[in-house]
């Protein structure tokens, strides 16, 4: 109990501090965005910025406003503890050519800091047993260890590799990995009607600006639920590289909303993945014992 | 006087077989019972029979420097895996594997990689059978790797072990993860038969295997290992006592006069340290031991380093560089052929469909001449298809270096595997 306290505050100084790095950021990259001279536009935003400061004290900007919704997002789906699923990947390319993978995912959800998770692959037959561990973290880079069956062999291997392909599919392994609200900044865009429901707008910047390969991520929120149903991918030139799409959510024990289906299109290279989700099961009693490295050897 | 030999040896080996054959068959006999009758006692949970059956050919550039050998070389290997799961997260595994070679007897072998049962709680894991195990974080090298032998007729990187009979007790804690093993058995190392390619001139005779133990194989080694991860860094630490897996090679005359190499194994205590770091796109690597008991005491060491570009010019395409050094107290006396060495590599991983990886490597000894180049490259055909392909030159080789023997070796090695 003392420690998840003392975390806690750790949490809220942390974030306090975030916040202004957050600030700090989207004036950063306001300014880069801008088609004016340079200097002139620093200056001008500057003087904005004296500006609107004590007013945004009363009214919600839509950085503030597209914070909001992601972190009521987040609240909505802690108290989870523990989650294991099962998926189906399906990579297609353009000439409509398929292949799977069964993989099981495990999640454990960490107070003050990242979800810690374990993907096992069962399928195809020469990656059977291979498993990945991922620690999420809140700030600074996540840790992996891959677990190669053939030789008994745990690595620790670098995150740097967000912007990769997870296991030749269009997904990178930073959309598969958790989303913590603090891995982005926001803001939100506008209000629309998507698929028959209400939605927020809000766009996603990249904290990790230098290893992510996105300069901004548009994402469709339904408004009752606070689950994404859109995301529309930009490449570090600003141009659209993916579109996902999550459907068939279900809802478990009355609270915890899981997507059935994602579909993420690359729109620059014709591939796509898809995802089949299954056998989602809460609370199913993993411990910090389940995603050590210890127990990737055992992982199967 | 050549005529002569291979019918010696061949008595040897049928010996020797027969020897290797009924301590495996006890081994067998004892874990299939202890799997049947716990499968017989609870309810099953999940059991699952998979693994890979693989068509091989060796393929050589040059002529065999020494006569018994043939050029090339065809051969098959099946690996199987059985493995249940109980309920409480207890398992059985059993992975037999049977290599059947067209040239080399020696390299058709038969052997239990692993054989055991694993008591899972929350406080501590047992497993007891034949086990495999590794420890280390170098590409190239494999320095403080000790529990399991290796392989060696399989392939010469040395990353292909033997089944190691062991009880081992894993006690993971807040503080690291404790490891304790006790190994009642001995497994010999394979060398490749005078029919065989990638051997020294003299051939190993594995039949007249010494040891320094009364024991001889039965002697019980034993071995304890603390692990951790902090932060950026993940370690290791161990000491092993009983008999060591690299043998000192004798020279032996036979009584038709003819001299062969015969394995020596001694009692030894081995420290090891395995050490990494991980630092934005950098992987620092580090194993160091230190031994006694085989001749002088010394130390060896290999570290090096692994940067990888990720997703280069967005092609999805994946390239780490790695480069390591190793070195050997002992110099031209190694067991390991790593005594002042450094390893330059390059691995592709192209994150496709068929998961299409290169990994390349060049050795360069900087005490001599030697050098050589390994590639080794995979792709999936279809989901239960995969090829792949290695190659090894010999680029240059001094008289005193490992590499003399197998100066004409330089081969390519396709596989194709069906898994299952």
């Amino acid at each position: 109990m003392e420690r998840s306290g003392a975390k806690n505050v750790e949490r809220r100084t942390w974030n306090a501090g975030h916040r202004k790095k957050i600030d700090e950021q989207r004036i950063t990259h306001v300014a880069r965005r801008t088609t004016f001279d340079e200097k002139i536009r620093i200056v001008l935003f500057l003087i904005l910025s004296l500006l609107i400061v004590p007013i945004s004290a009363l009214t919600e900007t839509p950085e503030e406003k597209g914070l909001a919704i992601a972190r009521e997002a987040d609240r909505r789906d802690e108290g989870f503890h523990d989650s294991t699923a099962d998926l189906i990947m399906t990579l297609r390319n353009r000439h409509g050519n398929e292949s799977t993978r069964n993989i099981r995912v495990r999640t454990l959800e960490v107070a003050g800091d990242g979800d810690k998770s374990l993907t096992i692959f069962d399928n195809p037959g020469d990656v059977k047993g291979t498993a990945f561990l991922n620690y999420t973290h809140k700030a600074g880079d996540d840790d992996q260890w891959l677990y190669l069956p053939a030789l008994k062999r745990v690595k620790r291997i670098s995150s740097r590799n967000k912007s990769g392909s997870f296991m030749g599919s269009e997904f990178a392994y930073e959309d598969i990995a958790s989303q913590e609200v603090e891995k982005y900044t926001y803001k939100w865009i506008r209000d629309e009607v998507f698929n028959g429901q209400e939605c927020f707008v809000v766009e996603r910047y990249p904290v990790d600006r230098k290893n992510s390969g996105y300069t901004r991520l548009v994402t469709w929120i339904d408004k009752q639920e606070y689950r994404p149903l859109k995301v529309e991918y930009y490449d570090r030139k600003n141009l659209h590289l993916k579109t996902l799409t999550i459907n068939d959510y279900k809802q478990y024990i009355d609270r915890y909303w899981r997507a059935g289906t994602m579909k993420m299109v690359n729109h620059q290279n014709g591939k796509s993945t898809d995802l089949v989700w299954s056998n989602y099961r809460f609370w199913t009693g993993l411990t910090e014992n389940d995603f050590s490295k210890n127990s990737l050897k055992r992982a199967r | 006087m050549k005529k002569q030999g291979p019918g010696i040896r061949d008595q040897g080996s049928v010996s020797r077989f027969r020897e290797t054959q009924r301590h495996q068959l006890q081994l067998l006999i004892i874990a299939l019972a202890t799997g049947i009758t716990l499968l017989f006692n609870s309810q099953p949970q999940a059991y699952e029979l998979s693994g890979h059956v693989t068509a091989e050919g060796r393929l050589f550039f040059k002529d065999p420097l020494f006569d018994e050998q043939e050029r090339n070389s065809a051969s098959i290997a099946v690996q199987p895996e059985f493995y249940h799961e109980f309920d409480n997260g207890s398992s059985f595994l059993f992975t037999p594997f049977g290599r059947l070679d067209s040239a080399d007897s020696e390299r058709s072998h038969f052997d239990i990689r692993e054989l055991r049962y694993l008591w899972l709680h929350d406080a501590w894991e047992l497993r007891a059978g034949a086990g495999k195990v590794f420890w280390g974080v170098t590409e190239f090298v494999h320095l403080v790797d000790i529990i399991n032998q290796a392989d060696f007729v399989e392939d010469i990187d040395g990353e292909e072990k033997l089944g190691q009979p062991m009880v081992n007790l894993t006690i993971p804690a807040r503080y690291g993860v404790l490891d304790l093993f006790v190994l009642p058995y001995f497994r010999e190392r394979t060398f490749p038969g005078e029919k065989g390619r990638l051997r020294s001139r003299l051939v190993v005779d594995t039949d007249e295997a010494g040891y320094e133990s009364s024991a001889k194989e039965y002697n019980v080694d034993l071995a304890v290992r603390y692990g951790n991860t902090i932060g950026d860094w993940d370690f290791g630490i161990y000491h092993f006592r009983g008999t060591g897996r690299e043998p000192t090679l004798l020279f032996k005359s036979t009584a038709t006069g003819s001299i062969s190499l015969v394995p020596f194994y001694e009692q030894i205590d081995q420290t090891g340290l395995d050490a990494q770091m991980v630092k934005g796109g950098w992987l620092f690597k580090l194993e160091s031991l230190y031994r006694t008991g085989q001749g002088e005491d010394f130390f060896a060491g290999v570290g090096g380093f692994e940067y990888s570009f990720v997703n280069i010019v967005s092609s999805g395409i994946d390239l780490g560089l790695i480069g390591e050094w190793a070195y050997d107290e002992r110099g031209d006396d190694t067991t390991t052929g790593f005594d002042n060495d450094i390893m330059a590599g390059a691995r592709l991983a192209f994150n496709d469909a068929a998961s299409t990886e290169v990994l390349a490597g060049v050795f360069q000894d900087l005490g001599g001449d030697s050098s050589a180049v390994s590639v080794e490259s995979g792709r999936r055909i279809s989901d239960h298809w995969k090829v792949t392909l290695d190659a090894f030159f010999v680029l240059e080789s001094s008289e005193d270096d490992i590499l003399h023997g197998l100066r004409d070796d330089d081969n390519l090695r396709i596989e194709l595997s069906y898994y299952f």
